[in-house]
């Protein structure tokens, strides 16, 4: 009975070790794979060289540049509106059928499939708003993707502050607003700046929402209006892997680019995470 | 509220550097990379235009152009009746320019037994009637088959030209041609369609690990190799096919004097240096007339 | 400006921005259905219901039944979690149960990393490292099937499943634990007869929420799968789930055609089956929150 027991606890822990190790290890052959074939192609020209040759030389420039800007709008959008909402949730909306609809919305928002935002990007901004493919339009669709969890992560953070400051603020002659913008925000703004730099990073991916929204697949000149198509990082990993004339060729390429992707990604969660370890222990 | 400030201020840099004339083109993979190079090399020597090129596949060029979201709509397929029909119901009046030809050519894993191939043996693996290699004095083996997607225009010419009828639900439609012949390189029960310029290196050899299979036509007792030129010029290859380029009207100022450089000496060179072939004679006619 | 003015605008300004989100979402749903709702002008429910057979442009009469391209999706959805399912609980089991503080705050990122990674760069690998790799070991001519976008989507499961079921797992009270310890049983026992079993319904919505992740990933299964679109035979049957269909013919279509409109017609039906999933998940959760 005994050694029954400690068989299958032995066996049991092996199992999630396993499992654990397995998990974890997926991360590394990722991070191996890339690194190791992506690293060679990696420099100053690779960086900030326009491709070349049919694109089979040169560098990714318009690509990274393109990336950023998309997701300087989609920040601009989604910033303000996440943040205020989230305000709205935690200071000022009472716990009705109607809140509780609202939550439920961004739980589920949270949950639509990429491809159905670009969907209704092309219906609404390229089509309904004639924005055309542009700019503008991907980074408002990615916008509306990166919402819910900015609006989830900001009252996370809000939740954070104690009902004491605020009631000290408020009694102190501080209106709602004043309290909010001079006592509530500061004090949460290390949570709401995790969030939102970990929703910009899943944006900054993203392919599916920009693929018929704005995306384009070689461009001399950086974008200049917000109604220029674009170049960005995600959708040229797409094409050199799948749709350039000589995908061996270019593998060299595109594992470079999907080096930068991955290096953007991550510094932006590395950010992240080190704010949220810093200020973790505010109150 | 800093990052907008500089995204603004990068906006107006960006807009007093230049005054420059963008012509965007987009459409058909096959024709992507060559008139990216035809686009490179236009560009090096007016620097006050910008091309931009995407891809896509023929339907994405076509649509666009009827979208009005394209200058050029390059396809390697002509317009369909319902296409002009709703292209002229959106006022966009279909200009056809043809600026190169293409040879299709079938091919197979380079360890594969199979040599050639008749039309209708092609239309029957492709529409799924031939299902095993040993039906047609091959190994036994099922057949795996490689194709494009629907917005492709290989894959419409092809369903126009050979199959006359539906592809197999079994085709892997893959995203690109080079999709295909990655694949085919590495399945030996593999067969694929791909446009000629893709298989042919600079050197005019076929490329590693492909083999090209030469066609029957049913009236001819000899099968026809794509890789020699000859066998296109003078028509003995069957399946050959103009690349179009269709513009909204005629075209003007920039868009117009690009046109023409393709067509020019030194866009044909470009062009046959990428193993496709110039256009001809009767060709010419027809675009002078949209010009 | 009157201090409580501002503060009776902000209360507007919040207020509207609050209930945007239920417009957003009743925005989304409704444009799907606006624009979906056409394609049934010409298509029967039946057929798009019932017909497995989705060629919109087919030689004669086009086609849209998506009856194939839903069991795609169901397939390479079951597949995935039944990988990731088992691993992710097991991984969230522990780091629990059996990880110290020390080592679970080196893993726990690593996790959060692994959902970080793009979809995109995970499908380049399951071209590149995936495919290659599953064609040598089962000795099948090409890698790009079901089971390569499987265990890619487990992949991007997994942190999902992992984090939301080590929470439940977490939340289950000490004293469950210490009174299953004192009782004479070991960890192991205690973990799957009294810690998994509390935290049930936590799990189980962990893994709902990972389903709903992995049945509307687009880019991962567009270019993996090898987008075949006849009915799947099995886990190497080269298949094309509801996105990556959409993914692939949204940038051909002309707008406002009936092809166009029925790619909005699958947005409703992916809509709706997330929509589903993520509520049932919901309901799972209040539940376990009121425990």
């Amino acid at each position: 009975m005994k050694t029954t027991k400690k068989v299958y606890y032995s066996l049991g822990f092996l199992f999630v070790l396993f499992c654990t190790i397995l998990s974890v290890s997926t991360l590394g052959v990722i991070l191996i794979d890339i690194f190791s074939k992506g690293i060679s192609v990696l420099s100053f020209d690779f960086i900030f060289d326009y491709p070349r040759k049919g694109m089979t030389e040169g560098g990714i420039f318009p690509a990274i540049v393109g990336t950023t800007f998309v997701t300087l709008i989609t920040a601009i959008f989604s910033i303000p509106l996440g943040i205020s909402t989230a305000i709205y949730l935690n200071e000022y909306a009472k716990n009705t059928w109607f809140t509780r609809i609202i939550r439920s919305s961004i739980r589920n928002l949270a949950g639509v499939p990429s491809i159905v935002y670009g969907l209704f990007g092309v219906a609404l901004f390229v089509q309904a708003f004639r924005m055309g493919t542009s700019l503008l339009a991907s980074g408002l669709t990615l916008g509306l993707l990166s919402l819910p969890y900015i609006i989830t992560a900001t009252e996370e953070a809000l939740k954070t502050v104690p009902e004491n400051i605020k009631e000290g603020a408020l009694a102190l002659g501080a209106t709602k607003w004043e309290t909010i913008f001079k006592i509530i925000v500061p004090a949460s703004m290390s949570g709401i700046i995790t969030g939102i730099i970990l929703a910009l990073s899943r944006a900054t991916g993203e392919t599916a929402p920009i693929l018929f929204t704005g995306v384009f697949f070689y461009q001399r000149f950086l974008p200049t209006s917000l109604f220029d198509e674009f170049m960005a990082l995600p959708y040229h990993l797409f094409i050199l892997s799948t749709q350039h004339h000589n995908i061996e060729g270019v593998r060299p390429l595109a594992y470079g680019t999907a080096l930068v992707l991955l290096i953007l990604v991550f510094v932006l969660n590395l950010v992240a995470f080190i704010i949220r370890a810093k200020y973790r222990k505010q109150f | 509220m800093k990052q907008f400030w500089i995204f603004i201020v990068l906006c107006c840099l960006g807009c007093q550097k230049r005054n420059i004339k963008t012509i965007v083109v987009r459409g058909s993979d096959t024709e992507v990379n060559l008139v990216l190079m035809l686009a490179e090399s236009y560009m090096s020597t007016h620097p006050d235009v910008s091309i931009a090129v995407t891809g896509g596949g023929s339907g994405t060029g076509i649509a666009a152009l009827i979208n009005k979201k394209t200058d050029i709509a390059n396809s390697s397929r002509a317009f369909k009746p319902i296409e002009i029909k709703l292209a002229k119901e959106r006022n966009v009046d279909v200009t056809p320019i043809i600026f190169a030809v293409d040879a299709l050519s079938f091919i197979v894993n380079e360890s594969s037994v199979i040599d050639s191939l008749s039309l209708t043996q092609a239309q029957e693996i492709y529409t799924g009637k031939i299902t095993n290699w040993s039906i047609i004095g091959g190994k036994d083996q099922e057949i795996s088959l490689y194709g494009r997607q629907s917005n492709s225009g290989t894959y419409s010419f092809i369903q126009e030209h050979i199959l006359k009828g539906d592809y197999s639900l079994h085709m892997k439609q893959m995203n690109g041609t080079s999709q295909i012949i990655e694949n085919i390189k590495n399945d030996v029960a593999g067969i694929g369609y791909v446009g000629i310029g893709y298989i042919i290196n600079e050197g005019g050899q076929v490329i590693d690990g492909i083999k090209v299979l030469k066609i029957y036509t049913d009236n001819q007792h000899k099968a026809i190799t794509p890789v020699n030129s000859d066998n296109i010029h003078n028509g003995t290859y069957p399946i050959v096919r103009p690349l179009y380029q269709y513009l909204d009207g005629k075209p003007t100022d920039e868009l117009k004097n690009f046109i023409v450089y393709e067509l020019s000496a030194e866009g044909q060179k470009i062009i046959s240096k990428n193993g496709y072939f110039p256009i001809t004679e009767a060709n010419k006619t027809i675009n002078n007339k949209c010009l | 400006m009157n201090r409580n003015r501002v503060d009776s605008i902000f209360i507007i300004l919040f207020r509207i921005s609050g209930f945007l989100a239920v417009i957003i979402l009743f925005g989304i749903f409704f444009m799907l259905v606006f624009n979906g709702i056409w394609a049934f002008k010409e298509v029967s429910l039946t057929e798009f219901f019932t017909s497995s057979s989705w060629s919109p442009s087919a030689y004669d009469k086009p086609e849209y039944g998506i009856l194939s391209m839903v069991a795609s999706s169901i397939l390479v959805t079951f597949l995935a979690m039944l990988i990731a399912v088992p691993i992710g609980v097991g991984a969230a089991a522990y780091l629990v149960e059996f990880a110290s503080t020390k080592v679970a705050s080196i893993l726990k990122p690593a996790i959060e990393m692994l959902a970080a990674i793009p979809s995109v760069t995970i499908g380049f690998l399951g071209i590149v490292l995936v495919g290659p790799f599953l064609a040598k070991l089962f000795g099948s001519s090409n890698g790009l099937n079901a089971l390569n976008g499987a265990i890619l989507l487990a992949v991007m499961a997994l942190p999902t499943i992992i984090s939301i079921s080590e929470d439940a797992m977490y939340a289950v009270p000490k004293t469950y634990k210490e009174a299953s310890l004192a009782l004479g049983a070991n960890r192991w026992e205690t973990l799957v007869k009294v810690i998994i079993p509390s935290g049930s319904s936590g799990i189980i919505a962990a893994i709902m929420l990972g389903m709903g992740r992995v049945i509307g990933e687009t880019m991962a299964v567009l270019m993996a799968t090898g987008n075949a679109l006849a009915m799947p035979k099995g886990i190497f049957s080269s298949v094309q789930p509801l996105t990556a269909t959409i993914a692939i013919e949204m940038g051909e279509v002309p707008y406002n055609t009936i092809h166009y409109y029925s790619l909005f017609a699958l947005g409703v039906i992916l809509f709706l089956i997330t929509l589903v999933i993520n509520v049932l998940a919901d309901i799972i959760t209040q539940r376990f929150k009121v425990k």
